[in-house]
This record gives C-alpha cells, sequence and structure tokens, in this order.
C-alpha cells in the first residue's frame, strides 16, 4: 500500500478523454441539431481514444517503474458520504491503475482505437441517416469512457456505474438503426436481460454493505472489502424455512449474486439469449462491445473480487460448471449457425464460457488472459466478418457467400490469423490461453467433477477447430452462392479498414510471448522475472491459490491432447466444408432432429417465450392494465382522490377563505400557540 | 440600583409606553410613526446597555432612520386620513376576543417558556458586539448569510419598483 | 448587570403589543409598523440571548458568540426588505382601491 502513487496523475483523463468527446458530440447533435463533417467527428473522437491509449501507456510505464506491487490511485472527490465517525461511509469518485485495471484498460483503449478506425471506413460505405456518423462516434466514446469507468473504478458503487454505462451504450448501438423494429427490439431485449442481471449485482452489493455495516466498517472500495474479509468469512446468511432452512455462507450468497450480474453481462447460461440477438448492430460495435470489451465485463469483475471468490468454494464451483457448461453449449450451436456474425456471437459465448471455467477453477489469471486474446482474435474475427458484409452489401447469410477468398486477398490473409488463433494452433495467443485453463481445470481437485469440466472444455476445444475453420470456408472458399453482379463489384476496402486487421493479426500472434508457461521455457517480459508474464504481473493484484503441482510429463499430455482436439476439429472441418460439402448436408439430414435443435439454440430462446415473456405480457396486459392499472390506479386512486378533495374543498374547505388578512394571521397565531403549548408540555414533562 | 439597570427600565418603560400608544390611541398616523420611532430608538438603548452596539447603532440608522423615514414619506405621498380605529369587522364579538385571548396566551406561554433556568447576568468577554468584532464575524464565518441578505434586498428593490408603479401590464 | 429575564419579559410584552395591533387595527401602514414592532422585539430577544450565551464559541474567526447579533442584523435586513415591498404594495392597493383599509383588499375569498 506505501509504494502506491496517489494524486496528481493522468489516470482521470484515461476515461475522460472519450467522455469529453463523446459530449461534445452530443451537445451538437443533440442540442444545437448540427452535425460535423465525418472527417471532423473521426479525426476528434479516434483522437481522443488514441489520446486515452497514449496515456494509458504512459501511467502503465509510471506503474511497472513503481516498486513492489505498488499501483497508481487517484481520489477525485467524494460521491457519496454517509454518517460520521467510524460508522462513516464513503463512496469515492476514485480510481485505480493496478496491474488487473492496466491490462483492461490497454486491452479497452488498444482495441478500441483499432475498431473506431475501422469503422470511419466501415460507416463511410454505411451511412442509413443523415447525423448517423456523429451519432455513433458519439455512443463509441461513451462506451470507452464508461468501460474505462467500469475498469479503473476503485469501488464498487463507481464501478456499477460504469457497468450501467456500458449497458446503456450497449442498448444504443444495438439499436443503432433504430428504424428498423427488429433492431430497436434487439437492443431492448438486451437491455431487459442484463437487468436481470443487474438485479443480482445489485443485491450483492446491498449484501456486502449490509453486512459490512453490520460489523461496523461500511466501505465500498474494494482494498476496503479486502481487509474486511475475515468478517464476511464468519457471516452466515439464514436461509427461509421453505428454502429449507439452515445457515448459507455469506461469501457465496454475495459470489452468487455477483456471479448473476456476471451472467447478464457476459452472456452465460442462463442469460445468454440477448448476445445472439445483439448482432443486430453495427459490426464494429459487435466486434468492440460483444465480443472485446463489454461482455468481458464479468469475468474482470469476478478477477476483481476474486480475493471474495477464493473464500466461496460453492460460488466458484456454480461459476466454472456454468462456464463450462456455456462453453459447450454454444459451441455446438455455432457448428451450425448460418449467419456469419451469429457464429461468431455463440462463438464469444463459448469463449467466455473458458473464461468462466478458468475463474471458477480459481486460474483468475488464465480467465484474464483469454480475456486479452479473446478479445485481439474475436475483435480481429468480427472486423474481418465486416469486410465481407460490407462487400457483399450487408449479406450475413453464409449459404449466400463463398468462393470471394480470391477478391479479398489481404481480408483472407488476416481471418485466417484469427481463425487459427481461436481453433488454437500451436503458438498462437489463443492456444496458450486456451491451454492455460485446460490445465488449471485439470489440475482443481477441490472443485467437484472438475474431470468433467476438463473434457467438456477439451470437447469444446475440437468443436471450436471445427466452426472457427467452417466459419472460414463457407463464407470465402467454395462455390459461390454470391449473385453475378454483386461480385463483379467486390474489392479490398482501403487501408483504414485494412491496417486495424493487420495490427489485430499481430497482436493474435505476439499475444502468445505473454502467457508462455514455464514449461516451454523461460520468457520475461512486463518485469516480471518469470515465463508466463500475465500471470505473475496480474497475481499482484487477483488472488492466486495453491499452485496445483503437474509432472511435467502430465502437462505436456494435456498440452499433446489439445493438439489432437484441435487437430480432429479443424480436419473434420476441412473434410465437411471443401473436400465433401455433400457429407455435412448428409449428415444434417441423418441427424434432422439433433440438427434442428441445435440450430434453434436448443430452443431456449422459445421456452422463455412460452414460459416468461408470454405469460408476463398476458398478466401486464389482462391484469396490471385493465384491473389495476385502469380500474385500481386511474379509476380509483387517480380520479377518486382528485373527486374526494374537490368534494371536501368545494363542500367545506373553500369557506375558510374569507378574504380577510387578519383571520388569516389570526389563524396562524392560534397555531403557533398549539406549537408552542406542545413545546412547552413536551419540555416540561 | 447601577445606572445600568436604571437606564434599562426607562428605556423599558419608555419603549412599552410608547408601543402602547401607537397600536391603542394615536388615530394620527404621522403620530403613530413618531411613537414608533421612540420605541426603536429606546430599543437601540437597551441593546447597547446589552453590550450590542453595533447592532444598537444599525438599529438607528436603519430601523429609526431609514425605514420610518420610507414609512413616514410614504403616509404623507398618499396624504390619507386615518379614522380606521377598532376592530375589523371580521373580528366583532367572539373573534375579537380570540384574538385579544390568544395575543395573551402566546405571551403567557412565552413568558413560562422563558422563565426559570435562565443564569445568572455575567460580564461578557472583551469585544463583544463591538464593529471590529461583528466585522470579523460577518465577513468570515457568516459571509454566506451577508451575500444571501444582499440578495434578497437586491429582490426586494426590484419587487417594490415592479408593484409600485403606475401600471400593471 | 441586566436580568436576562427582564430582557426576554420585554420581548415577549412588545411581541404581545404588536400581535393586537395587527390584529386589531385595520390602516395596513399601521399593521406594517406593528410588524416592524415584532420583529424588534424578536430582535431584543436574539441580542438578549446572545449575551446571554456570549462564552460559548460560533467559530475559527470568532473568539467570541455573535450569533445573534448576526441574526438580528439578518431580521433587520428582512425588515427592510419588507417594508419596501410593503409598502409598494400599499401605494398600489390606494391606487387602485383609493384605500388603506385592509379589508378592502379581500377579493381573494369564495
Amino acid at each position: 500500500m506505501s509504494n502506491d502513487l496517489m494524486g496528481d496523475t493522468w489516470i482521470p483523463w484515461i476515461p475522460f478523454l472519450p467522455f469529453a468527446s463523446a459530449l461534445l458530440h452530443a451537445v451538437l447533435i443533440g442540442m444545437l441539431r448540427r452535425s460535423l463533417s465525418p472527417r471532423m467527428v473521426s479525426g476528434i473522437s479516434c483522437g481522443a481514444v488514441a489520446g486515452s491509449l497514449l496515456l494509458t501507456c504512459v501511467s502503465f510505464a509510471e506503474m511497472i517503474s513503481l516498486p513492489g506491487d505498488g499501483a497508481i490511485q487517484e481520489r477525485l472527490f467524494s460521491w457519496i458520504g454517509l454518517g460520521v465517525g467510524s460508522a462513516h461511509f464513503d463512496a469515492d469518485i476514485a480510481f485505480r491503475f493496478d496491474a488487473l485495471s492496466a491490462v483492461m484498460c490497454l486491452v479497452i483503449t488498444g482495441v478500441g482505437l483499432l475498431i473506431h478506425i475501422y469503422s470511419v471506413g466501415y460507416l463511410q460505405q454505411d451511412q442509413r441517416d443523415d447525423r448517423g456518423f456523429q451519432r455513433f462516434f458519439c455512443y463509441m466514446n461513451l462506451f470507452i469512457a464508461a468501460m474505462l469507468v467500469l475498469v479503473l473504478a476503485d469501488n464498487l458503487l463507481l464501478m456499477f456505474l460504469g457497468w450501467e454505462g456500458v449497458g446503456l451504450c450497449s442498448y444504443l448501438l444495438i439499436g443503432f438503426w433504430y428504424g428498423d423494429r427488429e433492431k430497436a427490439q434487439a437492443g431492448t431485449k438486451a437491455f431487459i436481460v442484463n437487468r436481470i442481471g443487474d438485479l443480482g449485482f445489485l443485491v450483492g452489493t446491498l449484501l456486502l454493505f449490509w453486512s459490512l455495516s453490520e460489523s461496523g466498517t461500511p466501505t465500498m472500495s474494494f482494498r476496503g472489502i479486502e481487509g474486511a474479509l475475515p468478517v464476511i468469512v464468519a457471516s452466515t446468511l439464514s436461509l427461509p424455512a421453505w428454502l429449507g432452512g439452515g445457515e448459507f455462507a455469506l461469501a457465496n450468497a454475495i459470489g452468487l449474486c455477483f456471479f448473476l450480474g456476471a451472467c447478464g453481462k457476459s452472456a452465460q447460461l442462463p442469460l445468454f439469449v440477448w448476445l445472439p440477438d445483439a448482432m443486430a448492430g453495427p459490426t464494429p460495435v459487435s466486434a468492440l462491445i460483444h465480443a472485446a470489451t463489454m461482455v468481458t465485463a464479468g469475468v474482470y469483475m469476478i478477477a476483481r473480487l476474486s480475493f471474495l471468490y477464493a473464500v466461496a468454494p460453492e460460488a466458484s464451483t456454480v461459476i466454472a460448471w456454468t462456464g463450462a457448461v456455456s462453453a459447450l453449449f454454444a459451441a455446438t450451436i455455432a457448428c451450425v449457425q448460418s449467419d456469419i456474425k451469429k457464429v461468431l456471437a455463440y462463438s464469444t459465448i463459448s469463449q467466455l464460457g473458458y473464461m468462466f471455467l478458468a475463474a471458477g477453477v480459481g486460474a483468475y489469471t488464465a480467465a484474464m488472459y483469454h480475456v486479452v486474446t479473446h478479445a485481439f482474435f474475436k475483435a480481429l474475427l468480427f472486423l474481418c466478418a465486416g469486410v465481407v458484409i460490407m462487400v457483399l452489401k450487408h449479406e450475413q447469410d453464409m449459404r449466400r457467400m463463398g468462393g470471394i477468398g480470391s477478391r479479398l486477398p489481404w481480408t483472407r490473409r488476416w481471418m485466417w490469423i484469427g481463425v487459427g488463433t481461436i481453433a488454437g494452433v500451436p503458438l498462437t495467443a489463443g492456444f496458450f490461453s486456451k491451454d492455460q485453463i485446460l490445465v488449471a481445470s485439470y489440475a482443481a481437485h477441490e472443485v467437484p467433477g472438475h474431470i468433467h469440466l476438463y473434457w467438456m472444455a477439451l470437447t469444446t476445444v475440437a468443436l471450436t477447430a471445427f466452426y472457427s475453420v467452417r466459419l472460414i470456408y463457407v463464407s470465402l472458399y467454395g462455390t459461390s452462392q454470391v449473385p453475378a453482379e454483386v461480385r463483379r463489384e467486390i474489392h479490398e476496402p482501403g487501408g483504414l479498414v485494412l491496417w486495424p486487421l493487420g495490427i489485430l493479426a499481430v497482436l493474435c500472434i505476439l499475444g502468445s510471448l505473454l502467457g508462455v508457461p514455464q514449461l516451454w521455457g523461460d520468457l520475461e517480459l512486463l518485469r516480471v522475472e518469470e515465463s508466463n508474464s500475465i500471470h505473475h504481473f496480474l497475481a499482484r493484484v487477483v488472488a492466486v491459490g495453491e499452485p496445483h503441482e503437474l509432472d511435467a510429463s502430465t502437462e505436456w499430455g494435456l498440452t499433446g491432447r489439445a493438439i489432437a482436439m484441435f487437430a480432429l476439429g479443424s480436419t473434420m472441418g476441412v473434410i465437411l466444408h471443401l473436400l465433401r460439402p455433400a457429407w455435412a448436408d448428409w449428415l444434417a439430414g441423418k441427424l434432422s432432429f439433433a440438427h434442428r435443435l441445435v440450430k434453434n439454440a436448443y430452443y431456449v430462446d422459445a421456452l422463455y417465450r412460452g414460459l416468461i415473456v408470454r405469460p408476463l405480457l398476458a398478466a401486464s396486459d389482462r391484469l396490471l392494465f385493465r384491473w389495476i392499472d385502469v380500474r385500481l390506479i386511474d379509476g380509483l386512486a387517480v380520479m377518486g382522490s382528485a373527486n374526494l378533495l374537490r368534494g371536501l374543498t368545494d363542500g367545506l374547505l373553500k369557506y375558510t377563505q374569507v378574504g380577510l388578512a387578519q383571520v388569516y394571521f389570526l389563524v396562524m397565531l392560534l397555531g403557533s400557540l398549539a406549537i408552542l403549548v406542545y413545546l412547552l408540555f413536551e419540555s416540561g414533562a | 440600583m447601577t445606572a445600568e439597570i436604571i437606564f434599562f427600565y426607562a428605556f423599558a418603560v419608555l419603549a412599552l409606553a410608547s408601543a402602547l400608544a401607537m397600536v391603542t390611541f394615536l388615530r394620527n398616523v404621522v403620530a403613530g410613526v413618531m411613537s414608533l420611532v421612540v420605541t426603536m430608538v429606546s430599543l437601540s438603548g437597551i441593546f447597547v446597555l446589552l453590550g450590542a452596539e453595533f447592532v444598537g447603532v444599525i438599529q438607528i440608522m436603519v430601523y429609526a432612520g431609514a425605514i420610518m423615514v420610507l414609512l413616514l414619506f410614504v403616509v404623507m405621498l398618499l396624504n390619507l386620513e386615518s379614522d380606521d380605529f377598532g376592530p375589523p369587522r371580521s373580528l366583532r364579538g367572539v373573534s375579537k376576543l380570540v384574538g385579544v385571548l390568544a395575543a395573551i396566551a402566546v405571551a403567557a406561554s412565552l413568558g413560562v417558556a422563558l422563565s426559570g433556568g435562565l443564569p445568572a447576568p455575567a460580564a461578557v468577554p472583551d469585544g463583544f458586539g463591538g464593529t471590529r468584532a461583528m466585522g470579523r464575524a460577518l465577513f468570515s464565518e457568516f459571509v454566506m448569510p451577508v451575500e444571501t441578505a444582499g440578495l434578497l434586498l437586491l429582490a426586494a428593490i426590484v419587487g417594490a419598483v415592479i408593484l409600485a408603479k403606475k401600471r400593471i401590464d | 448587570m441586566i436580568p436576562y429575564d427582564h430582557v426576554l419579559g420585554l420581548s415577549v410584552l412588545l411581541f404581545t403589543i404588536g400581535v393586537i395591533g395587527a390584529l386589531t387595527r385595520r390602516n395596513l401602514i399601521v399593521i406594517l409598523m406593528c410588524l416592524e414592532l415584532m420583529l424588534n422585539a424578536v430582535n431584543l430577544a436574539f441580542v438578549g440571548f446572545n449575551r446571554m450565551w456570549a462564552g460559548s464559541v460560533s467559530g475559527p474567526e470568532t473568539p467570541v458568540a455573535l450569533d445573534g447579533q448576526v441574526f438580528a442584523l439578518m431580521v433587520i435586513t428582512v425588515a427592510a426588505s419588507e417594508v419596501a415591498v410593503g409598502l409598494a404594495i400599499l401605494i398600489s392597493l390606494v391606487r387602485n382601491r383609493d384605500s388603506i383599509n385592509v379589508e378592502d383588499a379581500s377579493l381573494l375569498r369564495w
């Protein structure tokens, strides 16, 4: 703690720059009703994000040079202050730049900047309304600002502010083309499903606050909570009788509540349904928000609260299982989707499942490493898909693509790197990050059923390889289903679009250097004197459990299995989609029931619609609207109280208004007299 | 009986007598105003006796000076004859009785509230109520109220001008 | 030394006289003056109480408690504003009703 650098730093400017840019755009288009030229808009917005990136790098260098596990702390002002003395509670607008938030900030501003630049090229092709360009960048900047607040926040409440801020931007950007009813509804759906998760977050926060104020140390700052951990561990929650009674460890309850929030934000089972629909937004949005950054906020939160989860084994088990099941479940769906963005969306759910699996088995650093590598390769894949969609004039169905790879040589190259990374080609970033997770889940003896988790994750590796190979072959190779007149016009977009792809591709490969396992040799980065630098770097902040000792041969064996699974999956993909496409159709026909089931995402959406949405709407209409609202609230409460009051005043009270000032004075005097007498008797008694 | 106490009672009697005169039997408004001036001046004397020299001086300058002059000015401007003594129509009979009784009851309960438990008079510290001390207090501790009072006066001026304009449009 | 209860008693008496005047007179100017009288009575109480609690400290800049006297000054300010506005109302009343009798301003009734 003494190693911290306090005050007068650049930290507040990191979120403030994009926020100022968003504010400027908002004032211009919202209040002054005028828009700047696209050149100005992109200059300001990309400049703001570039500034954030620069400041992040400066702060990062500054932080690394601090001795020990120092961090940069900046307290701006008190946001919510309550109470006095020892029970004083303060939620500050305070930022903390430590190893964990540094990694996240670098990803957000770095990938964010690349996607901003890409968007300039993408949106120039895709303008549907007048102020759309500026509105888009306004939301994008606001998103970057909110996301940075989320990761830089020093306390839970400020984090919640960022959490809700990114949710809002996600809603605004999914429904960016709000003229299209379906897209607007996709935004609403994302928002509402996230509400369920946010309720969990809020309940968790309140539980935490309640237990800490019971013990007389109310605090919301992460380090304060960490300091009060013994109090939390010692507390239990009595379950009500209808839940079977008994005691439940508070840490577990809080952990589960926060995990519900993470489920909503990170689209895990059972709250994943919004993410596939969220693909209605522009493709750069899908890349930035629904792949690289926002959806990983849940993982970030769990890593941030890892000290809490380290003492909540049951909650961690739930997380691990949810993650593994989500990973497998979404990967199967991704194998049969035909919309290119939906494939990527389910793939994102699957990869997020990996991260939660890692977090659940206590490998928080592996989860964060996968967050980083996933941000690189998934953003790359989305941006490549965006190029394809762009050149095909908004065609997203892969069945109407194919055979266009030769017209898009650079896109094809970058996409191969993305596909290779996500599929887990050895030595890529995705390979190492997935390998770490697999090893961690294999070794996590304390988690019930960890071997099952491992096998689920391993199966997912094969499925991942399969669907990513399918993605590139079906969309770029094979017989072309693209209409001839569209095909003639296909040409690769300009550098503004291609450069970000190239940089992301390079990051996909270089990202592996961060997490080379010790097994593979020594590689020192980030001033960490060991291999797997990101693990040791993050371990300054994130809880690291007892290291699981695996002998080298076991570990090599695990790696070998992963490579074998990758080989199996990709071979299957190549056979079914390049060499013998007819087999794929034959297979789909043979397994038509299973195929239909998976294709419709196991009918989860329909299930929710039937079980929750429809009854809710019916109840809202029949009961809440027709009875409660129309009759009770409108009829009885609003009109009734108005009529009552009118009758009372018209019949009785108006006669007190005699129009004589002195009578009013007399009444006032009598009132004062009554108060005086009351005070006298009260104090005299 | 020190001189201080003698002066206090003299001022008190003067203030009470002139206030009573204004309220009860002076029909002429100008005479009423002058009578009130006497009350104000006596009160300012009492302020000084209580050690609040600054407030006492302000009392004479603002109250007995400015405010009363303003009243006199309006009385003379409007040149009104006053034969308005007596209770208003609405307060005849029972209500008149209620009013006066209520006033007396307020006085009585205030008296009860304030009597007893009061500490014995003691010497005041140095600089109590002097201009220097008041100035320091007003421009440090109480600078917000002072500024707010300025705002209030501005609002009152604007309001008065608007209200007293010939035509309200 | 002046006994505090006498100061406060005088304040109460002046206040009561003001109340009775405001209740019984019909001339608006006299009623205004009665209000002034009541405010003055309150000022007297403030100054008296301030004297009583002079020993306590009201802030870092003031070694002597002066809250009561400052409050009295504020009351004087309010009184000045009130007279200004009151007289303006009076003038417009005279202009519109040709009277200074409060009972002539009784339009706002049922």
